[in-house]
């Protein structure tokens, strides 16, 4: 890490911010030839225009799905904020993300910290053991889940989903905090211990602030991992509670109801958002202190 | 520690600082041999020593042992008297300098200096105070605001040594601070730690592999080796009477005569020839009864065409010129010694004419020649 600083130091003072183009040119690097941007193009829009073809489809006043629109009109999004279904499903929704997020990034984050100092088969195993909801199938866990949780009486509670959505969210905390952490210098732990703080001082004002970009992006796919989560969700739904997923799948299994592309929409422009936080957090960061 | 206790502290400039005493310290790390072997070692008060060696022998394991940074394996370590062997790092009350800095990245320049003050509950205005003093004492005047990223790798060690004696530390401790910075800063960094430990006063342990910067720096050097501490004293001491030809070929150059056996009734004998011993310039190391060595050091070496010229009461022995250097204040003339062994003198530029492949009769006053253990 110092030798980074070094080389970062002997540049020209870090103030001044180049033009993107000024820095390609002169990093030496060409721009790419046009068949390949055409590729680009053509890959990313076969990624994403799936999902953003609902976005048009939700301004449609109809009482089922039109593309492209016939009759622009807000009536769904009318239906979405006037509904007590969808009200209630949404609400219930970010409240389980929220504390599920919340949750998931306390224990992800101190497993991250604790593998950090082990070393061996031991910590290797238990780092595998805290990723394997990530490959495994969800109806897996969700029927584990559903089984375990029918005894336990935490079915279409609150606490059954947090409980569940965490589980699910942790891996993702502990992936983007491990990665933190690698880069993470611990020379100045003893630099902090040397200079009178203890163990609880260091972490809050040494540890926590190095590593917060990590532990932010772990809590945001921790969150979006919980609000968009279908297949546990339709387990543990009751009629008292249910995620807006599950209020969106039950919307098309049930009936035509075409407020899902109004709830579709909110969903892909609040989830793009929340990804796109840490971005936006970088740039101000990356302009103060140069690492 | 309260804020007027740092107050009083800072303000007895003439503090002398604090003893440190080190018994029988062992480390083991369950290797095949303890990193550090039954250590003993008394620091005095205000004193600057320095602890030396190459890598591997113990001297950083020492350097963290004080610091508490690793446990004893056995042994015990007091500060001001005080056993510290319980005591975490955290309280032990010293200021550490490390190689890497370990400047928090995320912390501005009076941020960084401020943390063992706001770790010690200091009032703000007295914090301002002491930063802004401390901050004059490194010459950093100005660039508080300055993250450790936007400073050279000089500025970034003073602030680090501006943040490591702000608070009055009980002893400094200096684990390789100058290695990583090139030559020039490195000689201006080394007058700066020596200026700041006249006015600090305080007791400074300097961990290095660099024989010159540790000659330069000590009040005293212990030098180790694998382990254990092979010589302790003043430079001088350490150069011009070393007690082991592992003493006498880590601090400076040595031409190094293996005996044919241990010097007797004053006389030593070196592949035939014989020389003058003097009982003063043995060592008092046991190893020299067994296997013994004679160093002179190239400043001490003088060079004659002939056996003749050779002053007399001199100890000499044959050689050939092999390569000489110009080096404005003195020539390096590469020999070859008797028939087969390398060697150096330092002469005069302008006063002897030797040439390359001369035969010539080197010799030395029986005074600036050392018996060693071998």
């Amino acid at each position: 890490m110092s030798a980074v600083i070094e080389v970062a130091a002997d540049q020209a003072p870090p103030d001044s911010p180049a033009p993107s183009r000024r820095r390609r040119r002169s990093r030496g690097i060409d721009r790419p030839p046009v068949w390949q941007v055409v590729l680009g193009v053509l890959i990313a829009g076969y990624l994403v225009l799936p999902a953003l073809i609902v976005i048009p489809m939700s301004f449609d006043g109809g009482i089922t799905f039109q593309f492209p629109p016939t009759k622009p009109s807000l009536s769904q999004y009318v239906t979405f904020f006037t509904d007590p279904v969808w009200l209630t499903s949404l609400g219930n929704s970010l409240l389980v993300a929220v504390i599920s997020a919340a949750v998931a990034t306390c224990v992800g984050t101190a497993a991250a910290l604790g593998l950090h100092r082990l070393a061996g088969r031991l910590a290797g195993l238990a780092r595998t053991v805290l990723m394997i909801s990530l490959v495994t199938p969800a109806i897996v866990i969700a029927v584990a889940v559903y089984i375990s949780f029918l005894q336990w009486h935490l079915v279409g509670t609150l606490l059954g989903y947090v409980l569940a959505h965490a589980a699910i969210g942790v891996p993702f905390v502990l992936v983007s905090v491990t990665a933190a952490l690698s880069g993470f210098d611990a020379r100045l732990l003893r630099a902090s211990a040397s200079l009178g703080a203890g163990p609880t001082r260091t972490f809050l004002s040494v540890t926590l602030p190095l590593i917060s970009r990590g532990i932010i992006t772990g809590a945001i796919f921790a969150f979006v991992t919980s609000f968009d989560e279908v297949v546990i969700a339709l387990f543990l739904r009751s009629p008292l509670f249910q995620t807006l997923p599950v209020q969106m799948y039950n919307s098309v299994t049930a009936e035509i109801d075409p407020t899902i592309s109004a709830a579709s929409s909110i969903v892909i422009v609040v989830a793009t958002i929340i990804v796109l936080l840490p971005q936006l957090i970088r740039r101000p960061a990356a302009r103060r202190p140069p690492k | 520690m309260t804020s007027t206790a740092i107050d009083i502290a800072a303000e007895a400039s003439e503090s002398r600082g604090t003893g440190i005493t080190l018994s029988g310290v062992t480390k083991d790390f369950g290797l095949a041999k303890p990193a550090v072997d039954d250590i003993s070692l008394r620091i005095e008060p205000g004193e600057f020593m320095t602890l030396l060696g190459p890598s591997g022998s113990g001297k950083t394991t020492t350097l963290n042992l004080i610091a508490g940074f690793e446990s004893l394996t056995s042994g015990t370590i007091e500060i001001d008297g005080v056993d510290v062997g319980a005591l975490p790092a955290h309280k032990r009350n010293l200021g550490m300098l490390f190689q890497n800095y370990a400047l928090f990245p995320h912390m501005t320049v009076a941020q960084n200096v401020a943390y063992p003050l706001r770790a010690r509950r200091v009032d703000k205005e007295t914090i301002r105070r002491l930063v802004r003093d401390v901050l004059e004492l490194v010459q950093l005047t100005g660039r508080d605001g300055d993250y450790p990223a936007q400073l050279s790798g000089g500025q970034q060690q003073r602030v680090a040594l501006a943040r490591a004696v702000v608070f009055n530390p009980k002893a400094l401790l200096l684990d390789e601070p100058l290695s990583a910075l090139d030559r020039n800063l490195r000689a201006a960094l080394q007058a700066e730690i020596r200026r700041i430990h006249h006015e600090v006063g305080s007791t400074f342990v300097f961990v290095t592999h660099d024989q010159e910067e540790a000659m330069s720096l000590s009040d005293r050097i212990a030098l180790f080796r694998e382990g254990r501490i092979e010589q302790i004293g003043s430079p001088q001491q350490l150069y011009s009477a070393p007690e082991s030809l592992f003493t006498a070929r880590f601090l400076g150059d040595s031409n190094v005569f293996a005996l044919d056996e241990p010097p007797r009734s004053g006389t030593a004998t070196w592949q035939g020839t014989r020389w003058r011993v003097d009982a003063g310039t043995i060592a008092a190391h046991p190893g020299v009864r067994e296997h013994a060595a004679l160093v002179v050091r190239p400043e001490g070496l003088g060079i004659a065409q002939s056996a003749t010229d050779v002053p007399a009461g001199m100890n000499s022995v044959r050689g050939r010129v092999r390569d000489i250097e110009y080096l404005g204040s003195y020539r390096s003339v590469q020999l070859t010694l008797g028939a087969d062994v390398p060697g150096r003198a330092k002469i005069d530029p302008v006063e002897q004419s030797v040439e390359v492949g001369d035969d010539v009769v080197v010799w030395w006053h029986p005074e600036r020649q050392r018996v060693v253990a071998a």
